[in-house]
């Protein structure tokens, strides 16, 4: 199969309006089990009690923040350096799913932050962090929608990304030095997890759920952007209909 | 291109465009009475309890001279672009990031620089004395150059577009707060006693990667705006 086919928007839209539901069940199973593994499962924290649950929803839309970012800005370098229109419109389907993350992993934060160190908001390196990718995709999000060139507003807010990423990693460092309160990384790769095995399961479940969640949302999002720039899925529906109209005479 | 061309392609836009600031020299001024202006407001908002100030010195004065540099982006490529000369410059035959860093070069001597040369001044009026004075002017001689560099790429992704000034500062401000927590983070730490030498090293580390990716990324962006 020759998957480069996939890069013109007559191709993909098929492809993916078949993709978006074998995606979304995938998401739908794993959210719940991760759910259920999550409350029902996973042992009480000895020192946080029952409050610590939130960190199933917190820290994998925490991690899908960034991801989607990163994944963005690939997207945005690949059409700068191919000039594809589809990595623009997949870069411009990723912005709202990302920032949505983003604002949810604020918002658990804040909830988790309540109960736990007494403040709904703490001027801490990781939530600030976060806050700040929250400006960032709002930049390119207002970006885009500000330029009504559509071959302008693709190309610079992709250059607007491509500078974020790079100052994504300055912020979070900078942030870090600036001022910690959080709790260290409970989940690392180089010293192995503190957690409990089944806490680490929920976890890494609901991460893999959000993310095909993420790729069923985005994919329904980049067929609408399709449908907006090109009016060429009308066009199909349109000889669907000539098509019956043939068959039913 | 030997190295004397490169030179005076970056030296000849300089030359131009302190020259047209010259001309127009209440542009600079209207930066200058902005950051006075701005930083006299805290003491007015805050309370005089020296106290205080002294501690939000390091942050006001570098909040203020993030925004004096904000204000004046605008001027940085618009005149340029209106009048067709930015047109030009890209179809020159030396490089366009080469350009763009004399032009950036040259809104920071108009702009940056007086924010620097006027900061012990400001200091003065919340407190500080001796050596945080000496951070406070050192930091901004290091950072007030990468505020207008990252400024630099915002204003040329919205030349042209509607609503730009307020756009230029929701893309640019997110990208300052490294630049915002080294800077203000020199002067505390030397005000705390521990030496600002760390903070100042990450600023002038933060200004070596803007020098070297950030006209890279603004050429880019007037390339586009200029399709």
């Amino acid at each position: 199969m020759i998957w480069s086919k996939y890069s013109a928007p007559q191709a993909f839209y098929p492809l993916a309006g078949r993709l978006i539901p074998w995606f979304a069940a995938v998401a739908v199973i794993l959210m719940g089990v991760g759910l259920y593994i999550g409350f029902f499962v996973a042992p009480t924290d000895f020192q946080q009690g029952e409050s610590y649950r939130i960190i199933f929803v917190h820290v994998p839309a925490a991690w899908m923040s960034m991801f989607l970012y990163v994944v963005m800005a690939i997207w945005a370098g690949v059409g700068m350096g191919l000039n594809a229109r589809l990595s623009f419109m997949m870069a411009q389907a990723i912005a709202p799913t990302g920032a949505m993350f983003t604002f949810l992993a604020l918002l658990t934060g804040a909830m988790w932050g309540k109960p736990t160190w007494g403040a709904w908001w703490v001027w801490d390196a990781r939530l600030t962090s976060e806050l700040i990718l929250l400006f960032q995709y709002a930049g390119v999000m207002l970006l885009r929608t500000s330029i009504d060139d559509l071959r302008r507003a693709d190309r610079s807010s992709a250059v607007f990304a491509l500078v974020g990423v790079v100052n994504v990693p300055i912020i979070y460092y900078s942030v870090q030095w600036w001022n910690t309160l959080h709790q260290g990384a409970s989940v690392s790769m180089a010293t192995g997890s503190k957690m409990a095995a089944t806490m680490l399961m929920a976890m890494l479940i609901m991460t893999i759920a959000f993310w095909m969640y993420s790729i069923a949302v985005i994919l329904a999002r980049v067929r609408c952007i399709m449908i907006e720039r090109e009016s060429l899925p009308v066009w199909e529906e349109k000889q669907a209909v000539i098509h019956e109209a043939v068959e039913a005479r | 291109m030997s190295h004397s061309s490169m030179w005076d392609s970056i030296s000849g836009i300089i030359r131009r465009d302190l020259l047209l600031a010259m001309r127009r020299w209440s542009d600079a001024a209207m930066s200058v009475f902005f950051l006075v202006i701005v930083v006299s407001l805290f003491p007015l908002g805050v309370g005089p309890e020296p106290a205080v100030l002294r501690t939000i010195a390091p942050g006001v004065l570098w909040v203020a001279a993030l925004l004096t540099c904000l204000l004046s982006l605008s001027r940085v490529f618009t005149p340029d672009y209106l009048d067709g000369v930015l047109e030009q410059m890209v179809l020159v035959p030396q490089p366009l990031s080469l350009l763009v860093l004399g032009k950036v070069l040259a809104h920071w001597v108009i702009s940056g620089l007086p924010v620097v040369l006027l900061s012990p001044l400001l200091g003065l009026q919340f407190g500080l004395d001796g050596e945080v004075l000496g951070v406070l002017v050192l930091s901004l001689l290091l950072g007030t150059p990468t505020l207008s560099m990252i400024g630099a790429i915002g204003a040329a992704l919205v030349l042209g577009v509607r609503g730009s000034g307020l756009l230029v500062a929701l893309l640019v401000l997110p990208l300052y707060v490294p630049v915002l927590i080294f800077g203000a983070g020199a002067v505390t730490s030397s005000m705390a006693g521990i030496g600002g030498e760390a903070n100042l090293s990450l600023l002038g580390a933060c200004l070596v990667l803007s020098l070297f990716l950030a006209p890279w990324a603004t050429a880019a962006a007037l390339r586009i705006a200029l399709e």
